[in-house]
């Protein structure tokens, strides 16, 4: 059943804007991408809106709706009631560029700064070997789809923008403990995770699960066992100890700091 | 605020928060009810007496080892010089376990110190470190109030064991009921911890070459997923159970048996 739905579209760029209304008809079952692609067809040729795949795993579509970072492709409206006006705004962590358009650059920046896979030489017949219970714990890290609204809700950069810098944020600490917790990485990423990634400055206040939108449990399957680490790392004195007087654990064998 | 959601670069919306739900009411109910845990248990810790009434030890009193009333002291009393409240004594271990709880940690932030108040609400603060500098890098010491924790659940269990026995035989009575609950919740509680899940498997890189501790983790992984709850369920319960045991210590009721 087709209806107008009342939208409210943050136009503009880096020297201003405001929320612009738009009355569109829509039908059930269509999602918010889907209206304001309608909205650019019929009423706003020149709004600007970065998407690509429409199905929830290209991340492209991130934006905030009603206040909230989600995805606008994976956002029903049916979830709303048709009497709804719906505000939609770019993701406000992120430089604006234009309209719902934002530079998305700092992440890749932050990737950039991630030390990558360092595996070991191969076996004698060529290959590498992993037992599938270690392949399948980094399975769920796996499925970020990169649209970084964790990293826009984050509270550390999304409110001070000062912390970017010393900041990688909750998409790359789930990159930290994925290598970290990998049996074939050679690299001890705990020192760097906690200096120059700051995961110290994270107060695991779990903003960042709670947008996800495939679900990953980034607080609690990465970024509270990235902490944990890093207290066996440096600030556990029974662990230094340990180390001290030869206890070291074989599980950390073969790893070299970064 | 110059900077943030506010800053420069960033799309220019005045409020600081676009949403329309009651983003508000999950941290106010956090700061009441936390606030007055808070305020219950600092005046019972302070009191000082109604704390012991045979079988029962309220458990913010457990291990009683100041200079408590006779038959409360199951471990000696060697703070029996001490001239404040015994609960004084040992209270730092529960409380230290709680307040630096990965769960406790996220509530407080978000319900006390509006850190953020909810996902999308730009929080009041002009800087932030996190848990960097101090005082809160201390946030980092949670493994070893884990350890205490167990100590203390150990102690509680004993308290709960004990509360069956009289000196004539055995009974059952609320109380005793009251205590099996909360032994639980405090059980569960301490086991789901995240710093529990990292020392039983989380911290190893091999799983497959420590199949006991890999299994210990993915137990620890199923209650871990309930550790919010049960931090909740068990401040509720441990209140129950004191309070309790200050009614039947003060006169204000008996004790309701079953058996």
């Amino acid at each position: 059943m087709a209806y107008d739905l009342k939208l409210r579209v943050w136009r503009g760029d880096a020297t201003g804007g405001d929320l612009g209304d738009y009355t569109v008809e829509v039908s059930e079952g269509e999602v918010v991408l889907d209206a304001l692609h309608r909205v650019q067809a019929t009423q706003a040729g020149d709004l600007a809106i970065r998407w690509n795949c429409k199905a929830g795993k290209c991340g492209s579509c991130s934006a905030e709706i009603n206040g909230k970072p989600r995805l606008l492709c994976m956002t029903r409206l049916s979830d709303f009631d048709p009497t709804d006006t719906i505000t939609v705004t770019p993701v406000r962590a992120f430089p604006v560029i234009r309209d719902l358009v934002t530079d998305v650059s700092f992440n890749y920046q932050k990737a950039r700064e991630l030390p990558s896979f360092a595996p070991p030489p191969r076996d004698a017949d060529g290959k590498r070997r992993m037992a599938q219970v270690d392949v399948e714990r980094g399975q769920e890290f796996r499925k970020c789809i990169e649209c970084f609204l964790c990293q826009n809700v984050c509270h550390v950069v999304r409110d001070h923008e000062d912390n970017k810098e010393a900041f990688a944020g909750p998409r790359f600490f789930l990159r930290y403990a994925e290598l970290d917790m990998h049996p074939l990485d050679t690299h001890d990423r705990r020192e760097l995770a906690q200096g120059a990634a700051g995961l110290g400055m994270c107060n695991i206040t779990k903003c960042c699960t709670e947008v996800c939108p495939e679900g990953i449990k980034i607080t609690d399957n990465a970024i509270i066992p990235m902490k944990e680490r890093v207290v066996d790392r440096k600030f556990d004195p029974l662990v230094w100890l340990g180390s001290k007087i030869g206890l070291r654990a074989k599980d950390d064998e073969g790893r070299t700091e970064v | 605020m110059t900077q943030g959601v506010q800053g420069p670069t960033r799309a220019r919306i005045e409020p600081r928060t676009l949403r329309e739900d009651r983003w508000w009411l999950a941290p106010l109910a956090t700061f009441t009810v936390f606030s007055a845990f808070v305020v219950y248990a600092t005046v019972r810790a302070f009191m000082g007496s109604d704390y012991y009434v045979e079988p029962y030890l309220s458990p913010f009193y457990s291990p009683c080892l100041g200079d408590c009333v006779e038959g409360s002291s199951d471990f000696g009393q060697p703070f029996g010089w001490f001239p404040l409240s015994a609960a004084l004594i040992i209270l730092i271990f529960p409380l230290g376990f709680r307040m630096t709880c990965y769960y406790y940690r996220k509530s407080y932030y978000r319900a006390f110190w509006l850190s953020p108040p909810a996902c999308g609400v730009a929080e009041p603060h002009g800087t932030y470190t996190g848990e960097s500098r101090f005082p809160l890098i201390f946030q980092n010491a949670h493994r070893y109030f884990w350890y205490a924790a167990v100590v203390v659940g150990l102690i509680l269990t004993f308290d709960t064991v004990i509360s069956f026995r009289e000196a004539d035989g055995g009974h059952v009575g609320l109380g005793s009921l009251l205590m099996v609950v909360n032994i639980v919740l405090i059980w569960l509680y301490t086991l789901s911890c995240h710093s529990c899940r990292h020392a039983v498997g989380g911290r190893l890189r091999h799983f497959s070459k420590h199949p006991v501790r890999y299994r210990l983790w993915t137990w620890v992984s199923r209650l871990n997923v309930n550790h919010g709850r049960y931090a909740w369920y068990s401040l509720f319960s441990v209140a129950l159970v004191d309070l309790y045991v200050f009614l039947l210590a003060s006169g204000t009721i008996s004790e309701t048996r079953f058996l």
